[in-house]
């Protein structure tokens, strides 16, 4: 929708950076996810959290820089209609692209204290495991979403949202099982839970990102609209 | 989504309205209800009839031979296009003011009494008070209470724009027109006419024509959007703004047009 140029193609040029800055830091958040669910999922790394932190600095900084661009766009070029509401996306995409971020990072240090754990061993919170890698799956559907400005990927992205949210309870109603148990597993099933909340805050995040590109396509704000409202509007569309 | 809104009165009504400048079809099939009180601005790129559209509703082109209307359009219900209708009492009613200043060769004072004297014959005290009136509905009394006698023609280019504005209002007509009001002023200027667009906002009903899409956007509450001597689109203005329903008016606000 937003292939045809402008007539000052310096406008076209600043519109591109900030669109492919937005893809460069989703692909680094992405990355980060998957160091995070690595260091739930696999045996002690030391290295691991120094490379997350490292990231975590960059992907800020991006955040600062993008958000920069979208402030110059308004004050230079006056966006009107779908550059307007393009430039308010992505200014949202990318907060929560960087809380995304935010939470990788907790995961990441949870993970580096159920390390080694006896108490609560990795076949206990497999579903979180699991969990973020359905986080995962969702982030990058998000993203494709964004990159192609595609709504009903968008919307795919709220079903995948809910099945994280089930996922969510399943975790917390294992955990207190086994913190009924044993109450010694308590510390570690409490670790565990900040994981599986971080996860479900990710599920959250990207589908804010998801409402953000229905209302750049369709002009709508959907951000509390349900999604049988939301697919009828797709539908009225086409 | 939308919050309900309190009924608005189409004042100025376009049906089945066409215009020619002799053999030339400048406006075609035009419907378009102007609504009482607000303010509705008129965009498009050159030529595409904005200008005409808006001297349409003085019957400004009467003026002209070979310029000639058909169809429909009327103003608080009567119709304006018919061979009887009074054109000075219609330009009472509908006052204009143009994309130059065009301040008569005489005093402040009666730059703006001028008009007033053709329509009312009104005792001095009274002139005085309608004249202080326009010039501050006007936002320039301040500016020129100390010299009133001093020549229209002395003052800035933007005071004149206002002199104009301030004599267009001083018959208190129900109608403004305005043609490009700030295309000949500096930025500080401007803003000053935009200002005062707004405050006359309600008391009159304003139809501005603008090159400048963002002046559009700024001040009025409904816009619509003209190529090639047709209405596009007409919607409110934060609409247009926002999510046009028509593409051809995305393209063009969003400077992808050419």
């Amino acid at each position: 929708m937003t292939t045809q140029q402008h007539m000052s193609k310096q406008f076209d040029i600043e519109m591109e950076a900030v669109r492919s800055g937005v893809l460069a830091m989703g692909g680094r958040v992405e990355a980060q996810l998957v160091r995070a669910i690595a260091a739930l999922s696999e045996d002690e790394n030391p290295e691991l959290l120094d490379t997350i932190k490292r990231h975590e600095k960059e992907i800020n900084q991006m955040q600062i820089d993008i958000d920069h661009q979208c402030a110059q766009i308004i004050a230079k070029r006056q966006p009107a209609a779908v550059d307007l509401r393009m430039v308010l996306t992505i200014s949202k995409v990318v907060n929560d692209l960087e809380r995304i971020g935010d939470e990788a990072k907790k995961i990441a240090r949870k993970a580096a204290r159920l390390q080694g754990n006896e108490r609560l061993t990795r076949i206990q919170y497999f579903d979180a495991i699991h969990a973020g890698e359905l986080a995962q799956a969702i982030l990058h559907r998000a993203l494709n979403a964004f990159a192609r400005l595609d709504v009903d990927e968008a919307v795919a992205v709220y079903d995948a949202d809910d099945r994280i949210d089930v996922a969510f309870d399943v975790i917390t109603r294992q955990l207190v099982g086994f913190m009924m148990e044993d109450p010694r597993t308590i510390s570690s099933a409490l670790e565990v839970m900040f994981v599986a909340k971080s996860i479900e805050r990710i599920g959250d995040h990207a589908k804010n990102i998801a409402e953000a590109i229905v209302q750049v396509v369709m002009g709508k704000d959907v951000r509390h609209a349900s999604l049988e409202e939301i697919r009828a509007e797709i539908a009225e569309r086409k | 989504m939308q919050k309900q809104e309190t009924a608005l009165t189409a004042q100025i009504c376009f049906r089945d309205f066409a215009f020619y400048y002799g053999g030339f079809h400048a406006l075609k099939n035009i419907h378009l209800d102007i609504y009482q009180g607000v303010v509705t601005a008129f965009i498009g790129p050159s030529g595409c009839g904005k200008s005409t559209l808006l001297r349409t509703i003085n019957r400004m082109y009467s003026l002209y031979p070979g310029q000639r209307a058909e169809g429909h359009l009327s103003i608080d219900g009567e119709d304006i296009l018919g061979k009887d209708v009074d054109l000075n009492d219609l330009r009472k009613r509908v006052g204009m003011v143009f994309q130059k200043p065009t301040p008569f060769p005489m005093s402040i004072y009666d730059n703006i009494a001028y008009g007033v004297r053709l329509h009312e014959h009104l005792p001095r005290s009274e002139m005085e008070a309608r004249v202080e009136w326009a010039l501050r509905k006007a936002a320039l009394w301040d500016e020129v209470k100390d010299k009133l006698k001093q020549d229209g023609t002395s003052l800035s280019g933007g005071q004149q724009q206002r002199l104009c504005i301030a004599r267009g209002i001083a018959v208190r007509p129900r109608i403004l027109l305005l043609d490009e009001p700030t295309s000949a002023l500096d930025p500080i200027s401007t803003l000053h006419i935009e200002e005062l667009i707004s405050e006359l906002r309600g008391e009159f009903t304003i139809v501005i024509v603008t090159h400048n899409m963002q002046q559009a956007a700024r001040v009025s509450d409904y816009t619509a959007y003209m190529y090639l001597g047709e209405l596009v689109e007409y919607n409110k203005t934060d609409i247009i703004f926002f999510k046009p329903a028509k593409k051809e008016t995305e393209d063009y606000i969003t400077g992808r047009f050419g």
